[in-house]
């Protein structure tokens, strides 16, 4: 019995207060890089502010990138303190660690610190959805709706296998393969599909929202000055879902209403037969029609 | 194992299968069973000219394709009509296309698809006709290339008509729609082309099979410099 005693190996003794060398390390990385990060990486965050919601949204990015900075120092100060302070070297003999014991303060300092960034998070994410919808999907019946939306300028996304077209029902549901807004306006778009679900996704407006066949998906987005941006379908939609994509612009009223009367001479020889088969709607849905030869 | 190795290992994982990704992505279209066809090059007065003819029939027949009964473009080729969507044009050309329609209408789902734009005068003739759009509830299929901005949508012919094509290749002594328009091509690029019409028999809502393969209602077209 003695003999075996004296052969066990001894536990360790470390006097070293481990906990206060990573909360300082974390607390002199944090306050470094939190500024750097917010200030010099926020503002390169997408999308960008091409629209009153672009820019919320990357508002929003700089907050939650703000926040979880120092979230992530204490991550990597907590995994690189252990990895270099406890790394064990071949020669080294494997020893169990001392035994560990809960801390109820440490505990209640955890749960406070990170319900407090949750729930923080999620008030304000609620905040900014509910300011204005952010550039999102809102359904039939948005309950977000931004100041003016009354008198907002309308126009109809349609999507279908594998192209999106455009529809403005103020000028007489002409129809155009290209997405052309004015500057400086409150936009609706009214977003469909007339085949399987698509998701119309205007990158540097901040816009996306599903595109389902019989349902109108409501969007308000604010544009700012005439810029071009990029449409792409964000929703796996079938063979050509990668090629579903095109440019649109934004462009002053002048030049707005050029355009527009432009595409509605163009239009004209195709308008008879376009209300005669499907009339402006908020949605269409699709037609089972069996083929007629072939 | 050392962790040299390990790592090196574990390199040499990711960057056989990042060559692998680009092998198949590059190679999408060869891998689908539908080889690129280089359209013969005519030169008028210096400028590249290129004569397209292509057909669309209602069934490819068994001798084109394992699928008989699936609605298919075909390309004429020197060798005569094949089953092949990936054709080679060149940049900066003069594209004089003559196709000939087969099939029978099923209608356009966006009726908007019937007006022939992003070609020169942004008009076709049909039959001999120039038409400036078509009834969309005629419309058989379209030949659209998104990105070009080229949208031609193809009459059907009568559902009663007489010495109607049953398989492909469809001689010209079978009844059917003539449509010719001329557009110009660009700079280089890979531009998809796709029929818009849901002209799929048998597939639900006409958008399944030929409508969801590589070769038969769709393709490429490789602008070359």
């Amino acid at each position: 019995m003695a003999a075996d005693q004296a052969a066990a190996p001894q536990q360790p003794t470390d006097s070293t207060n481990h906990g206060v060398r990573v909360v300082v390390a974390w607390i002199v990385l944090a306050t470094i890089a939190t500024p750097l990060v917010a200030i010099y990486v926020g503002p390169l965050i997408p999308p960008g502010n091409a629209t009153v919601q672009a820019q919320g949204q990357t508002f929003t990015n700089q907050v939650m990138v703000s926040i979880l900075t120092p979230v992530l120092c204490l991550m990597v100060v907590f995994f690189g303190y252990g990895l270099l302070r406890f790394r064990a070297r071949r020669s080294d003999v494997i020893l169990d660690g001392p035994p560990i014991r809960n801390d109820a303060r440490i505990q209640l300092l955890w749960i406070v610190i990170t319900s407090s960034i949750v729930l923080f998070l999620a008030g304000f994410g609620t905040y900014e959805l509910l300011k204005d919808g952010s550039g999102g999907g809102q359904g039939p019946n948005p309950i977000a709706l931004p100041a003016g939306h009354n008198s907002a300028y309308q126009v109809q996304v349609i999507g279908q296998q594998w192209q999106f077209t455009y529809r403005y029902p103020s000028l007489g549901g002409m129809e155009s393969n290209q997405l052309v807004l004015p500057a400086d306006r409150l936009i609706r778009l009214n977003v469909t599909s007339l085949d399987v679900v698509h998701s119309f996704w205007a990158v540097e407006l901040g816009v996306k929202a599903d595109a389902n066949p019989g349902v109108n998906n409501v969007v308000y987005v604010e544009t700012k000055s005439p810029t071009l941006f990029h449409v792409r379908c964000a929703e796996l939609c079938g063979l050509w879902h990668g090629y579903m994509f095109n440019t649109g612009r934004v462009v002053s009223s002048t030049q707005f209403t050029s355009w527009a009367t432009h595409e509605q001479k163009v239009f004209a020889s195709i308008k008879h037969f376009v209300n005669r088969d499907a009339p402006y709607a908020p949605f269409y849905l699709p037609s089972t029609a069996e083929r007629r030869a072939g | 194992m050392r962790l040299g190795m390990k790592l090196l290992l574990v390199a040499v994982a990711v960057l056989a299968a990042g060559v692998l990704i680009g092998f198949y992505v590059s190679n999408l279209t060869t891998l689908a069973g539908s080889p690129a066809y280089s359209v013969p090059v005519q030169k008028v007065n210096g400028h590249p000219v290129v004569n397209l003819e292509f057909q669309t029939v209602a069934a490819i027949g068994p001798k084109l394709s394992q699928n008989p009964d699936w609605v298919s473009y075909l390309i004429h080729t020197s060798g005569g009509w094949k089953r092949e969507t990936v054709w080679n044009l060149p940049a900066n050309a003069t594209v004089h296309v003559t196709w000939f329609n087969f099939d029978g209408a099923s209608g356009l789902r966006n009726p908007y698809l019937a007006r022939p734009q992003g070609m020169v005068g942004n008009r076709v003739t049909i039959d001999g006709k120039p038409a400036n759009a078509i009834d969309p509830a005629d419309a058989s299929h379209t030949f659209a290339v998104p990105a070009l901005g080229i949208i031609v949508a193809a009459p059907g012919i009568a559902d009663n008509a007489k010495n109607q094509c049953g398989f492909a290749p469809c001689p010209m002594s079978n009844a059917h729609r003539t449509i010719k328009f001329t557009f110009h091509t660009t700079t280089p690029g890979h531009f998809r082309w796709q029929c818009f019409v849901p002209c799929a028999a048998g597939w639900i809502f006409g958008f399944g099979g030929p409508m969801q393969t590589i070769g038969y209602m769709d393709g490429f077209l490789n602008v070359r410099a």
